[in-house]
């Protein structure tokens, strides 16, 4: 298969914009698009601080040295978990973070969040009713919170997150089985700004994972390749699987999902009403907006898990 | 001399001659969920696989 702009031997075909590139031409697309997304989805400007969460994984890496390659102002964020899974995989992926904004001189901020909220994930997890199958649940509200906390302690304009359109298209897939109709009226590229929430943006949502993988393999970044070891049956790899199967018989069934959504949005399909419309106030404790009565989720949960974590140790909550 | 391909910690043989597409067929792996690359090179899905080639299939699917 021959690159469409030059003729050379293509490394990736792209059925779904019916478009093959070889190496050189792909590394210049992919930065080129994001751009296009940046713009029209009025992401930020050049004279935003924005603030990009890492992870150590393709996506969030890529972006980065995309918004880095583009001219843009951003700074890293990577929470340290606390995960091993047998293979350190916190450890890792905080190696390869400061790793890559080393070799590219960028400011990289680094949060423990046994540091911060005093147990790591799997270990408070434990100590949760919620977490106690799965951290996942746990984990997801405390990187949003530390996320937050840091854009707006750093003054960041907004917050970038490496989503890709397979991240969004099984997350949209989800709430569509459910008819989360509060959780479509908020999925998009841009989530605005409230009092006390960042703004969110998602650079790469019109990429698909594999042209994420592909720009981080060409480019040579050095990503975790392994997967966080709770991930394994997760539903969002399941409904990717299957949009995958899907969009191996008809190319372009996961960016059309996904665009028409985007369309349908816009002319407000999904609004919040009624019982779905969040109403903010801010924690007692933290100040961080939230929905619940008295203080937020992070507030309360890692409040029981210090109290458990004091009862255990016999020390004081 | 048959083609190895590898997927993480799992090892395939297909027969030289095939493409890459048919392979990934044969071996029941969606071709959405991985990247295939020769000598450290990626490789497109029609590209013909040739006697004693290693073949490293990167997966790209992540999250939970």
């Amino acid at each position: 298969m021959k690159c469409r702009k030059c003729g050379e031997k293509a490394s990736l075909n792209m059925r779904q914009h019916k478009l093959a590139l070889c190496k050189e031409h792909f590394l210049a697309w992919v930065p080129e698009q994001t751009e296009r997304s940046i713009q029209r989805y009025r992401m930020f400007s050049r004279d935003d601080r924005i603030l990009v969460a890492v992870s150590g994984g393709k996506d969030s890496l890529s972006l980065w040295d995309i918004l880095w390659r583009l001219g843009y102002k951003a700074d890293g964020l990577y929470i340290d978990l606390g995960i091993d899974g047998g293979h350190g995989y916190s450890q890792e992926s905080r190696r390869l973070s400061e790793a890559f904004a080393a070799s590219r001189d960028l400011h990289l901020r680094v949060i423990s969040v046994e540091h911060e909220a005093g147990a790591a994930i799997p270990e408070a997890a434990a100590l949760t009713q919620r977490g106690r199958e799965k951290p996942c649940s746990l984990c997801g509200l405390t990187k949003r919170h530390l996320m937050n906390r840091a854009a707006q302690e750093g003054g960041y304009s907004v917050l970038a997150t490496g989503h890709n359109l397979d991240d969004e298209a099984a997350a949209l897939f989800g709430n569509t089985l459910g008819w989360r109709v509060g959780y479509l009226a908020r999925q998009g590229p841009v989530l605005e700004a409230r009092p006390g929430l960042a703004r969110k943006v998602k650079p790469l949502c019109r990429f698909y994972e594999r042209e994420m993988a592909a720009y981080a393999l060409l480019r040579g970044i050095a990503y975790i390749y392994e997967e966080c070891p709770y991930a394994e049956g997760a539903t969002t790899l399941y409904y990717k699987e299957l949009l995958n199967r899907l969009e191996a018989d008809r190319p372009g069934a996961k960016l059309s999902f996904y665009l028409g959504f985007l369309r349908a949005r816009e002319h407000m399909t999904f609004h919040e009403d009624g019982k779905d419309k969040l109403e903010l106030h801010p924690c007692p404790r933290c100040g961080q907006p939230t929905s619940a009565p008295g203080e937020c989720a992070y507030c309360r949960t890692w409040s029981k898990v210090r109290l458990r974590l004091g009862t255990i140790t016999g020390g004081e909550a | 001399m048959p083609v190895r391909i590898r997927l993480r910690n799992k090892h395939y043989e297909v027969r030289a001659g095939m493409t890459v597409r048919d392979a990934l067929r044969k071996l029941e792996i969606q071709p959405e969920s991985v990247i295939p690359t020769r000598e450290g090179e990626l490789i497109t899905e029609d590209e013909i696989l040739r006697e004693g080639d290693e073949i490293r299939l990167v997966a790209v699917i992540s999250g939970g």
